[in-house]
């Protein structure tokens, strides 16, 4: 009784934990279409208008389209660099390995405000800020962790006896690599990809320190637009950003299936060869 | 995930048992070149920059600790030091509260129920702080949702005033900070022996006694590594109380802003920000004294 009990407790518990996640979320939504300029609530009517008033201010096009290109700039830098560090620290030898580790890892932790002020003195000296390319190098470094997670994960799944097959048919270490390794790891690359790209396409904190006049990505716009005057078109431009977040974990989401229903079509080839 | 197993010392670093011990620990293969591309970014656009912010902490107006000096000298700044570990620490206490039984309820729950639990925890780390805090805005504002239905029903007649004080500041960040709770805390309680809470209750304690004394306490390691990441990730916040808090629930990281965007005092704001880098990093040592904290990022997302 006791045990129902508890159990019937916890359920609640998680629901509410859940509600609390959610709600606060799914609220912008009806918000940013409600005939209210004052964002009331529950919202009234029903109107494109405040996406049409987006549609009318091209700083906000502007601010989209750079972060747009500093996300998808950092998010390929990232898979790159990142990649290619997983493939070492999975299949390498190299030393100084708990240091070199920390290095990768710390992006994760010191606080943005830190990473914000730093770089900002750093570039400061050499001109990149309020540059994409300073915004991408630094938004690289935040975003980087992610890919080699992913990567490490999907290296330590592929299974070595096919790159030994490949090797003992007469392939060489190159063309087994791009042949065998590469396609069995391109989705959690593309997963890397794009969790850096939310990273970059998301970020505030850094971001303020970075923009200006010449240079203001999205959240920096939303940032400022929030501190003056709480209207509907900010919520509508959430809207925005938050489909640009679910489009992407929409397609990470489709990569797993997709890499799951491969691995078990291989498996059942195996089971009927064998 | 199982990351932990290849990283770290296992794998390559095991045979270096050999007589050349640190030969083998210097040797370079051909993948280990790989790791260099991103150590040097790394280097060049990471640890270059924390190392001129504390340089500039130092000497920028002029060389010796006066930035230091200042930060304990002025009252304001020690309120707001004061104020950052309160904040930090309430949050880490919700947090924790509501987080326990959250990961509970993962290791109980059927396999499709805990991907479920575990993506909903998950959704506050991937969508943008802003849009999230900007939303709290609008349900706890005096004209916003929660305050609208509470007096529509007639629970309450006046608006109950959230924002702009401390309890709307510790309800946004909780939200951001559960995460790095019930991660951890979920970690540990997975491996936990199940056998152990059952020869509990088999050598005659009630459920509940095998709970209270066999379970909680094997899960303390995850239970104080997500609490010292929490306070961690907690004490360097700066969307959420600049948008739900008032002046008087000012953080530390609010203060750095201010103080490079408004005042333009670098060297100041970089001593602030060296006494929170320097705390982040006495708390993480901490931290991975209970848990092996490579394991843990590496297995957050």
């Amino acid at each position: 009784m006791t045990r129902v009990l508890t159990r019937a407790g916890l359920i609640l518990l998680a629901a509410l934990i859940g509600a609390y996640i959610l709600l606060p979320i799914l609220i912008i939504l009806p918000m940013s279409v409600s005939d209210s300029a004052f964002l009331t609530f529950p919202p009234k009517g029903f109107t494109w208008q405040w996406f049409e008033e987006l549609k009318l201010d091209p700083t906000w096009l502007e601010a989209a389209t750079a972060s747009l290109r500093v996300a998808a700039l950092s998010a390929i830098l990232s898979v790159v660099l990142g990649t290619l560090a997983a493939l070492a620290l999975v299949r390498g030898r190299f030393p100084f390995r708990g240091p070199v580790l920390m290095v990768l890892l710390a992006p994760l932790i010191v606080p943005y405000v830190i990473v914000g002020l730093a770089v900002y003195i750093a570039f400061l000296e050499v001109g990149l800020t309020e540059t994409t390319l300073g915004f991408v190098l630094v938004h690289t470094c935040l975003g980087v962790p992610y890919v080699m997670i992913n990567v490490c994960a999907g290296l330590v799944a592929v299974d070595r006896r096919l790159e030994m097959a490949s090797m003992n048919l007469g392939a060489g270490p190159v063309s087994t690599f791009f042949r065998i390794t590469l396609p069995a790891i391109l989705p959690n690359m593309l997963a890397g990809a794009l969790f850096a790209f939310i990273t970059s396409w998301d970020e505030v904190v850094v971001a303020i320190f970075m923009s200006g006049p010449t240079l203001t990505t999205l959240p920096v716009k939303m940032w400022a637009g929030i501190r003056v005057q709480i209207d509907p078109t900010l919520a509508a431009i959430s809207s925005l950003a938050l489909l640009v977040i679910v489009g992407c974990f929409l397609i990470i989401g489709l990569g797993r299936l997709v890499q799951r229903l491969l691995a078990r079509r291989n498996l059942s080839s195996d089971s009927t060869g064998a | 995930m199982s990351l932990a197993q290849t990283t770290g010392r296992g794998g390559a670093g095991r045979r270096s048992a050999r007589p050349s011990r640190l030969r083998a620990y210097f040797t370079v293969d051909g993948w280990g070149l790989l790791i260099l591309p991103l150590v040097v970014f790394l280097a060049v656009i990471f640890v270059v920059p924390l190392g001129m912010l504390i340089a500039k902490s130092f000497t920028d107006p002029t060389l010796g600790l006066d930035n230091y000096r200042e930060i304990f000298a002025e009252s304001l700044y020690l309120k707001i030091l004061t104020n950052t570990f309160v904040i930090a620490l309430s949050v880490t206490a919700v947090t924790l509260l509501l987080a326990y039984p959250y990961a509970y309820l993962m290791t109980i729950a059927t396999p499709v129920w805990r991907t479920v639990l575990l993506l909903l925890v998950l959704v506050p780390f991937w969508t943008s702080v802003l849009v999230r805090s900007f939303a709290l805005v609008l349900l706890l504002r005096d004209t916003g949702v929660l305050n609208t239905i509470a007096q529509d029903v007639g629970l309450i007649s006046e608006p109950f005033p959230i924002m702009r004080t401390m309890k709307g500041v510790i309800f946004g960040m909780v939200q951001v900070a559960l995460p790095f709770a019930v991660l951890p805390i979920y970690a540990t309680m997975r491996n936990i022996d199940t056998r152990l809470t059952k020869a509990a209750q088999g050598l005659g304690d009630r459920p509940s006694g095998a709970f209270w004394r066999v379970f909680v306490p094997l899960s303390m390691p995850g239970v104080a590594a997500g609490l010292l990441l929490t306070f961690i990730q907690a004490l360097g916040y700066y969307i959420t109380p600049a948008m739900l808090g008032g002046p008087k629930n000012t953080m530390i990281g609010e203060l750095i802003v201010q103080q490079v965007s408004t005042v333009l005092q670098f060297g100041f704001a970089a001593a602030l920000a060296v006494l929170l880098l320097s705390t982040t990093f006495v708390l993480l040592a901490i931290a991975s004294r209970f848990m092996n904290l490579e394991r843990m990022l590496m297995g957050r997302s």
